[in-house]
């Protein structure tokens, strides 16, 4: 069939199928906030969402802190400014260059308390390099914060590049005899740092 | 007289240890589900709320799909339209041969099951890798997914390492698993240790999206006011699977759509509470462009939807985003197991989708519900999933497919309750029955004296001390 023939048959036995519409709902219930969203981040993070944190102070210098969380890295890659990396994902060719790296380094914009999810926009040539690691290390500020999905939906911002993903702790599964295990295709551990 | 699902039901409850171990499974999901509805106090809300942008997405669908495709195609991203499985499947043909492939990695997308896309390809001359661990497991296994969330849920780890062992995984990438966890291969092995037997699919899975001309997801959403698409996972498979070949095809059924982020948040955080009784996803991942280099499709399948919006009773299954929590919560899917069901979705939501898409060949699923109405009160959309079931049930005797026996019994019954001499004259003679012997009432019940015997008729019945007591007064 033609293809703007069965776009038009789709739409038309939509419209003629409608019988009652309704409207879009008001959404300004009174949603979940946290007295501290920082320290329910935190408790989220390193419970449900099975990641460490670590919060940064005054003085500290950020390779410091990657190399005292995942001390036997071998390869780094990131394009995080500040960061020492053996790879960079901006200036690799193809994204298979990034197998086998150990440690990913990556900023994350916005970050929800109530699921430890964090916003992670494609700033970089290749977005491989935020799934294709052993470990992630996602630095994120404290200012960004926020309690609830809403809010973090309200501040996102899609990048240039037209991907970003919200991510909660390594990746996981149970699909074997529900069996919880980290590590299944992507990361098997994520730390997250505070700035 | 039992239909296609009992019978299926009843070789499946011949293992007890297995119904037992499905049943408690899916119930320790289910209080999951509940504690994370307890931890978010405007649950009631965002459940309303959901319903309501699904109703309203819904019933303007063919506005916020226009407005979906334009803002996709404004993106850089080439916008398909299939009427059916078969306009799908070819388009997706076209698309992997303009494009020379060859060997495709697949996240989980119930919409290809629905299609039955891997055959196609497969039968195409294209590798077809499932690279969610449970679809990977079943595709090598060559069974069907037995629940929409949890697919290989009915396998166990000796089972799953044979398999293994059987397609050389073991073999090839059992030891790099056995280092990544510091262990002792052998004795992981001997174990069949989950931990060990996830690891060796990574790296096994690892090789695959290396070498993939193309990655297929399916959409858990559609946003209508920037043309993007999200998808939901807990393993990253969707996204080890577009972030590598360079080319994307999203498989999206047109009722996916959502007006934009702000509904987008009602959903998020109602799926993975009500799908796994988790706070998220680990990945909510939105896919608005095509990568530097790389090309992005999106499918809009409609294949029967547009026809349901049609229905009266049914359309409301449109709000369905298959989170699973119906199945779940379902004391028959829960001891009778997905394979029970003759249509891929099993559970309530199933039962109704497959009478859409087929009540002659799924009529039988019907009978699969104690019209307990558990789904309805779970469902985080407000599908009333049992009023559907029910409703189903009345038309299966226009469909004719109502079962002769019960239909028999019913109009016995409607003669008895229609002339109330007969009725009390029957209800003086019932306590006789009790002095048949037992192996004569229970053939003559059949079905009915299946793990209950047949009950005792009371001497005098309840009409009667009724009357007695008004004449006391």
């Amino acid at each position: 069939m033609n293809p703007n023939q069965t776009k038009d048959t789709i739409l038309g036995n939509l419209r003629r199928n409608v019988r009652e519409t309704y409207e879009k709902p008001d959404l300004s219930f009174a949603k979940l906030e946290y007295q501290d969203a920082v320290a329910a981040f935190i408790h989220t993070a390193t419970t449900a969402a099975g990641a460490s944190v670590i919060e940064m102070k005054e003085g500290d210098d950020i390779n410091d802190l990657i190399h005292s969380a995942y001390p036997n890295a071998r390869t780094i890659a990131s394009n995080v400014e500040g960061v020492k990396a053996d790879r960079n994902p901006d200036k690799v060719e193809k994204p298979q260059q990034l197998d086998g790296t150990d440690v990913s380094v990556v900023l994350g914009t916005v970050a929800c308390a109530e699921n430890a999810c964090v916003w992670i926009p494609q700033t970089m040539k290749e977005r491989a390099v935020c799934f294709i690691c052993e470990y992630l290390v996602i630095i994120v500020d404290r200012k960004n914060i926020v309690s609830n999905m809403h809010e973090a939906y309200a501040r996102i911002e899609m990048p240039e590049s037209g991907f970003g993903a919200f991510i909660s702790g390594p990746s996981k599964t149970a699909d074997i005899e529900q069996a919880l295990v980290y590590g299944a295709q992507s990361f098997c551990g994520v730390t997250i740092i505070l700035r | 007289m039992s239909t296609l699902h009992a019978k299926r039901a009843n070789e499946f409850v011949k293992d007890t240890a297995v119904v037992d171990r499905h049943d408690a499974t899916f119930w320790a999901v289910r209080s999951k589900r509940d504690k994370m509805a307890h931890e978010v106090p405007e649950w009631e809300e965002l459940r309303e709320a959901a319903s309501r942008i699904k109703k309203h997405t819904v019933t303007h669908l063919a506005d916020y799909l226009e407005m979906f495709a334009a803002n996709a195609e404004r993106n850089g991203v080439h916008v398909h339209w299939a009427k059916d499985a078969a306009e799908y499947n070819a388009i997706v043909l076209q698309i992997l041969g303009d494009h020379g492939v060859r060997k495709v990695v697949k996240s989980k997308s119930m919409l290809t099951e629905e299609c039955g896309l891997n055959d196609s390809l497969i039968s195409n001359g294209i590798d077809v890798v499932e690279t969610d661990l449970g679809e990977r497991i079943l595709q090598l296994l060559g069974v069907p997914p037995s629940h929409i969330v949890m697919p290989a849920i009915h396998i166990t780890r000796e089972q799953v390492l044979e398999c293994f062992r059987g397609h050389g995984i073991i073999e090839k990438n059992g030891q790099q698993a056995a280092d990544s966890m510091h262990g002792d291969l052998k004795k992981l092995v001997a174990e069949a240790d989950p931990t060990f037997l996830t690891r060796c699919a990574r790296y096994h899975l690892r090789d695959n999206f290396m070498t993939a001309d193309c990655g297929m997801t399916g959409a858990n959403f559609g946003i209508a006011a920037t043309g993007e698409v999200v998808v939901c996972t807990n393993e990253g498979n969707a996204d080890m699977s577009t972030s590598i070949p360079p080319l994307h095809i999203v498989s999206m059924g047109i009722e996916k759509l959502i007006p934009d982020y702000e509904s987008m948040a009602v959903f998020q955080r109602l799926l993975a509470r009500n799908g796994t009784g988790q706070p998220t996803t680990v990945y909510t991942s939105h896919f608005r462009k095509p990568r530097p280099g790389s090309e992005m499709h999106i499918i809009l399948v409609d294949n029967g939807r547009s026809d349901i919006l049609g229905n009266e009773d049914h359309w409301q299954t449109l709000k369905c985003m298959r989170c699973g929590a119906c199945m779940n919560t379902c004391p028959v899917y829960r001891r009778s197991g997905g394979y029970s069901y003759t249509y891929f979705i099993p559970g309530p939501i199933g039962i109704n989708l497959g009478m859409l898409k087929d009540s002659d060949v799924n009529y039988n699923n019907c009978s699969a519900c104690s019209l307990c109405c558990s789904c309805d009160n779970v469902c985080p959309v407000k599908v009333d999933l049992s009023t559907q079931i029910y409703k189903w049930r009345q038309q299966l005797d226009s469909m004719h497919h109502a079962d002769p026996m019960k239909k028999t019994m019913s109009e016995g019954m409607k003669v008895m309750f229609d002339h109330p001499g007969l009725y009390n004259a029957a209800l003086r003679v019932a306590p006789l029955a009790n002095s048949l012997p037992s192996w004569l009432t229970n053939i003559a019940m059949g079905a009915w004296c299946q793990g209950h015997d047949m009950p005792v008729f009371a001497k005098k019945s309840f009409h009667r001390i009724w009357k007695d007591g008004l004449k006391d007064e």
